[in-house]
């Protein structure tokens, strides 16, 4: 019996047996991990071909995650797109409040298929741990989540979530102390404990198997869009349109859609303070090609090597890396990635909280905020969906200190003038 | 210009030959300055070690553990480039004439490009090359380059490769095998892992001539004396380390590291 909600990609053509995406990807570790990896790479496969495992997993994101995830029209929202028609994909709604959970499922059933009894992850939102933290409390696994220290200030709601699950939170004080960070120390634990854990990667990038394998988990979003899009809107989108930190949620919304070759795939990358002042985490855009965290791909760094520090106002796309089958969809020319600026994804978060009621998470923001852009190109014709990869409760602290929504902040006259500029925008 | 790899063979060979294992040290370049560093490498050279390694610090050490992480944080704070590393192996090798290998990450001798910086390693005097993330399966190029420029590829082996894989690294490899004592990052540990001698003895089960030398962990005599019963060569990075970061200035550094070279000397000629 087929499954209703797994997806590993049909065509298996990307990756190579290497791992390759063109000329992205592969295997650099070290060799104390080759035997785990080609363990996780041998029992995907396996479970790709079993029914049990997706009958399972089906079970699982049915009466779970609550998948199937609705497919909302945003009319309100896109007077301001120019016109466009734009539908939100709602990742946001599964339970945990992100599209994480497709993934962490996944290989959460792996794992138990290993015989391993510890999981760690990286987190930069807290999404990925909370998402995990939540499947070890359900599978009865032990749980560490490496957090950079920065992160856990900015998202201290979600390590508060993640320790009610029943996780240990590390906070990682080296480096920059963001997410790069944070898989720095999660490799260093696997390399030391590989023989009873498993190390729940939370993003498409890492050595394979690891990017086609979350691809693969994550594949769910943009089959069930394209179905919701067909019955909806009687035709495929012009564009879908996702944030790109490491790139899961927009892997997921894209692959689907690569075939069909009017379909435009548009990743937005955190521009930071702007790509000019060097404070962003734009890798697809102001990176070169190099090796971070076991493979090849896109990377922030300077000319001897060395990886360059990120920044962005939102801890999930705080990344100076970005998975390889989007450095082969930007070179191949299949994807386009564009750059927005804090500025711009916060004032979307806004608009779709006061147009919609619908609080988006920081990082799917910046989706928002690209998709404002795009349908001011394509004008009143034009169809979009985007992937509303998280919600955005765990970024209200964020963005109360941005807007300035604390009664102690005492500014809140500026709302009348932010509203203002919301309607102008329409115009 | 061609560089060492003969004499990091016939160091090793000579070694073994007066019947010790040999010791083999490493320190970070530009820690705690580049100059700094180059007087700590020809300390340990001066205290009794036969080999150094010299790290090219990187922003994301993933297989060190925190007192190296602490001294690549320190070099790349105060600038150290890639010129520096070679500056250093050199200075180091023209003093002493002893082998001097390079350890880093692969990005940054991929994005410097291979061919620029096996043929400056050489020019310098360089042995060879430890690569921990640059796995057999993907190092072809850098072989190819690091072959013709007369430079030693050093794999790692781990506790956790299995037999076949022990063959291909060891068919691959050249100067000799680093296989780690233990699963984990680098650091000092209270005890070398029992798998460490296991280990060796399935490296050497493939039937290769290479040397296998024992690090990860490895801090004082008496471990030296215990991996040299069994070893080749004895590898102590961290320990170094720690005493230059503990001492309360550059001179007791120094002093510290050649002291400890000088202990560890007597433990790989096997007195506990």
């Amino acid at each position: 019996m087929p499954s209703d909600f797994f997806f590993p990609d049909p065509t298996g053509q990307v990756p190579s047996a290497e791992g390759y995406f063109g000329a992205f990807g592969g295997k650099f570790i070290p060799e104390a991990l080759v035997a785990a990896v080609d363990e996780v790479a041998v029992e995907y496969d396996k479970a790709k071909h079993d029914p049990e495992f997706a009958r399972e997993l089906d079970d699982l994101l049915v009466n779970y995650t609550g998948r199937p995830s609705a497919l909302t029209e945003v009319p309100r929202f896109a007077e301001h797109a120019g016109g466009a028609r734009v539908f939100l994909k709602r990742e946001d709604l599964n339970h945990t409040g992100s599209h994480k959970i497709n993934n962490v499922l996944g290989q959460a059933l792996l794992t138990k298929r290993m015989g391993k009894t510890r999981v760690i992850a990286e987190t930069g939102a807290g999404q990925h741990g909370v998402a995990t933290a939540t499947a070890c409390a359900l599978f009865g696994l032990d749980c560490t989540i490496y957090m950079g220290e920065i992160d856990t200030e900015r998202q201290a709601l979600n390590v508060a979530r993640m320790r009610m699950l029943g996780a240990e939170v590390v906070a990682v004080k080296s480096g920059s102390r963001t997410l790069k960070d944070a898989i720095n120390e999660a490799f260093r634990d696997w390399v030391a404990n590989v023989d009873r854990t498993h190390y729940l990667f939370g993003t498409v990038a890492g050595p394979h198997p690891f990017p086609a394998m979350v691809r693969d988990f994550h594949r769910v979003i943009g089959v069930e869009a394209r179905r919701q899009l067909l019955e909806r809107a009687g035709r495929l989108p012009d564009a879908a349109v996702a944030c790109v930190g490491g790139g899961s949620n927009a892997i997921g919304l894209f692959h689907a859609f690569i075939p069909d070759e009017g379909v435009r795939l548009i990743g937005c990358e955190p521009a930071g303070h702007g790509i000019e002042t060097g404070e962003h985490a734009a890798t697809l855009t102001a990176g070169e090609p190099g090796i971070l965290h076991g493979s090849r791909s896109y990377v922030l760094q300077d000319e001897e090597g060395q990886i360059t520090e990120p920044y962005s106002i939102s801890a999930g796309l705080d990344y100076p890396g970005i998975g390889p089958e989007h450095s082969y969809l930007k070179d191949s020319g299949r994807g386009e990635y564009r750059a927005i600026t804090d500025d711009a994804a916060m004032q979307a978060l806004r608009l779709l909280s006061r147009t919609e009621g619908i609080i988006p998470a920081i990082e799917s923001a910046h989706a928002l905020a690209g998709a404002l852009e795009v349908g001011r190109e394509l004008g009143g014709d034009g169809l979009i969906v985007v992937n509303l990869s998280g919600r955005g409760d765990k970024d209200m602290d964020t963005a109360a200190r941005y807007f300035g929504l604390y009664d102690t902040d005492a500014e809140v006259a500026a709302d009348a003038a932010d509203t203002a500029e919301i309607e102008g925008d329409a115009k | 210009m061609s560089g060492n790899v003969q004499l990091l063979t016939d160091t090793l060979a000579a070694a073994r030959a007066e019947g010790r294992s040999a010791l083999i040290a490493y320190l970070p370049a530009g820690f705690p300055t580049v100059d700094g560093g180059i007087e700590a490498v020809e300390a340990v050279f001066d205290g009794g070690a036969d080999i150094v390694e010299v790290g090219l610090p990187h922003s994301d050490p993933v297989l060190d553990g925190p007192v190296i992480q602490t001294a690549d944080d320190i070099a790349l704070r105060g600038g150290v480039k890639i010129a520096d590393v070679m500056r250093t192996v050199r200075e180091a090798h023209g003093a002493t004439g002893k082998p001097v290998l390079v350890m880093t990450y692969w990005n940054p001798i991929d994005r410097y490009g291979v061919e620029r910086f096996t043929a400056e390693l050489a020019e310098a005097g360089g042995a060879g090359c430890i690569l921990p993330d640059l796995p057999v399966q993907e190092s072809a190029l850098w072989r190819e380059h690091a072959e013709k420029h007369g430079l030693a590829t050093v794999f790692v082996v781990a506790p956790s490769s299995k037999d076949e894989r022990l063959a291909q690294i060891t068919a691959a490899g050249s100067g000799f095998v680093y296989a780690a004592s233990l699963m984990g990052v680098t650091g000092t540990r209270e005890s070398v892992g029992e798998q460490a001698q296991d280990l060796v003895r399935r490296t050497r089960g493939t039937g290769t001539e290479l040397p296998v030398c024992v690090g990860l962990g490895v801090s004082s005599r008496a471990q030296a004396a215990e991996v040299a019963g069994f070893a080749d060569g004895v590898i102590v990075g961290s320990a170094f380390v720690k005493r230059m970061l503990d001492a309360p200035d550059h001179a007791s550094g120094l002093a510290a590291v050649r002291e400890l070279a000088g202990e560890l000397a007597k433990g790989v000629r096997g007195q506990a």
